[in-house]
């Protein structure tokens, strides 16, 4: 194959990419969209057998050992994306983020050792700049993962001097990486992708758990751009298109994102240091909540005319999609006006809590936008918040300094009546305490989120 | 491959990268980040190179560490994508 029909196909590909980021940005072409983006990666992974470089001869070398890797790839990967629970979702998207970025570093280090002496000046400074970059996309993801599947706290991970930890981190990064440039050799580089693995587990650990998605992002933009970087020393045009589209396209996202929280980036990642120690001595421990029973919720509900349901991480926890469904078809059977509030990042990730719904077959037109239910709270008799509690904690409206403050949140707090569904009085993924339970019109419904909403929709048949 | 030709080529893929994604909504951010996610998997395509042309053990050893990884960050991620997807499907 000639090498102009090598790229030709390589563009293809990579017009497949962008229509695939252009279809999954609307509902109904998401999923061609993606498809599109799969046959366009088929494809480019396909060609790369049939020609691999200049002066290199066909079949490839070692092609068992690149054909069994995929084999493995393959096996590990499938049977993960198809077996996780919609919960667990934001966690996956961050491993494979992080493999990702794990895979650019390690093809720029192979490419490093094969050049040699004979790498260019710009050469190197892209392998450098793929090793810092991929490294720390690589470690940055793996501390995600684990702040989401809450192998450690969720909250900011602060230590003493910290900040200066990570500053003088990212001098001795650079300074090596100026080495790898002039020096020329193996140790400096591995050198440069050891404290590349250590700047993004200081980068990622001051971030709270609320924030970690936009983190997810941002670093999915990065492992875009080492992408990119790989396309110019290996000289592909389709790899320099592909990862330049998900740097971009990443970076608008993870705005987006950011501005669907109502945080800045900066805010996001160094908010750790610059925030306040929040006082909580006004909040003790025993201070006096009103708990009901499902049947003094049923009763509520009954003699409602609007209830909005709020739902939140918790209920996907439980499992309680249906259920909740179920409650919801019974309250509109008995006259009620029935909506669901969501807010932009209820669960664990911007759109998330849409997932999960869909999942349990919610009808669309009852699913409203945080924008839409907002000023509908003043005409609702009870709010309904089921496993949720930073998206509707007034502390993001009222107290400066706390983590979430300008976050725009649900106001359930001007419906008449608000209810709450919780497993305890645990704080949520935010840790931080919620004014809101120890409001006179709150009442507290303990328990598993399924357990008691099954109790709920028992009691409101009786009546 | 010139210089400017590449300048060129990564300055209009930022500006589609922009374009395509502004308008998107935050019911879409997760399957979004998720296929984004996916279509930088294609770093196979280089790691699949840098496996052909390595010539020490080292060299294949690292190459093929980066094939699996990508092999997992492309095929899952589309799937992981197709699946969330699958379920927005069928609505009115």
């Amino acid at each position: 194959m000639s090498r102009t029909i090598y790229d030709l196909i390589g563009l293809f590909a990579g017009v497949c990419f962008i229509l695939a980021l252009k279809g999954l940005s609307h509902p109904k072409t998401a999923r061609r969209g993606n498809k599109i983006g799969a046959l366009g990666a088929t494809i480019a992974t396909l060609v790369v057998f049939f020609y691999a470089n200049e002066g290199s001869s066909l079949p490839l070398n070692n092609l068992g050992w690149i054909l069994g890797a995929i084999a493995v790839g393959a096996l590990v990967g499938v049977p993960a994306a198809r077996k996780v629970q919609m919960t667990q979702m934001p966690q996956l998207v961050a491993l494979f983020n992080g493999v990702g970025g794990g895979a650019a570093a390690l093809v720029a280090i192979v490419e490093y050792l094969h050049l040699g002496d004979t790498a260019t000046t710009a050469e190197v400074v892209f392998t450098v700049f793929t090793v810092i970059v991929g490294c720390v996309s690589f470690s940055g993801s793996i501390i995600t993962f684990m702040k989401l599947q809450e192998l450690m706290t969720t909250r900011p991970v602060v230590f003493l001097g910290g900040r200066f930890v990570i500053a003088g981190t990212l001098v001795a990064v650079l300074g090596v990486a100026v080495w790898v440039v002039t020096a020329l050799g193996t140790t400096p580089l591995l050198v440069l992708a050891g404290l590349s693995l250590l700047f993004g587990v200081l980068f990622v650990l001051p971030v709270g758990g609320a924030d970690v998605p936009i983190v997810i992002s941002l670093l999915n933009a990065f492992t875009g751009l080492t992408v990119a970087a790989s396309g110019y020393v290996l000289d592909s045009v389709l790899l320099i298109i592909a990862g330049t589209l998900v740097g971009a396209s990443g970076t608008i996202l993870t705005r987006l994102m950011a501005e669907a929280m109502g945080r800045s980036l900066f805010g996001t990642l160094f908010g750790a240091f610059t925030a306040k120690p929040q006082d909580t001595s006004g909040i003790a421990e025993d201070r006096p909540v009103r708990s009901g029973s499902p049947d003094d919720v049923a009763i509520l509900l009954n003699y409602a005319r609007r209830v909005v349901i709020v739902p939140g991480f918790g209920l996907a926890v439980a499992q309680a999609q249906h259920t909740v469904r179920e409650l919801a078809d019974l309250m509109i059977s008995k006259g009620i006006d029935v909506a669901y509030g969501i807010h932009p990042v209820a669960g664990r990730m911007p759109g998330h809590m849409n997932v999960l719904l869909a999942e349990a077959n919610v009808p669309y037109d009852q699913l409203l936008e945080m924008d839409e239910v907002n000023p509908t709270f003043g005409q609702t008799d009870v709010a309904i918040v089921i496993g949720a509690n930073d998206v509707v904690n007034p502390a993001a409206q009222n107290t400066p300094g706390c983590p979430i403050y300008g976050m725009p949140i649900l106001e359930v707090s001007n419906a008449a009546n608000v209810i709450f569904l919780k497993r305890s009085m645990r704080p949520g993924f935010a840790g931080i305490e919620n004014e809101l339970l120890y409001d006179p019109k709150t009442m507290l419904l303990f328990g598993d989120a399924k357990a008691s909403l099954t109790k709920v929709v028992g009691a409101l048949k009786a009546l | 491959m010139s210089a400017v030709a590449i300048i060129s080529i990564f300055t209009l893929a930022v500006f589609v990268g922009f374009e395509v994604v502004s308008k998107v909504s935050s019911t879409l951010h997760t399957p979004l980040m998720s296929g984004a996610n996916a279509i930088h998997g294609v770093i196979l395509v280089g790691a699949i190179i840098v496996a052909d042309h390595s010539t020490t053990n080292l060299e294949l050893g690292l190459a093929v560490g980066a094939i699996v990884l990508a092999t997992i960050n492309m095929v899952g991620g589309f799937v992981v994508t197709d699946r969330m997807l699958e379920m927005f499907k069928g609505k009115k």
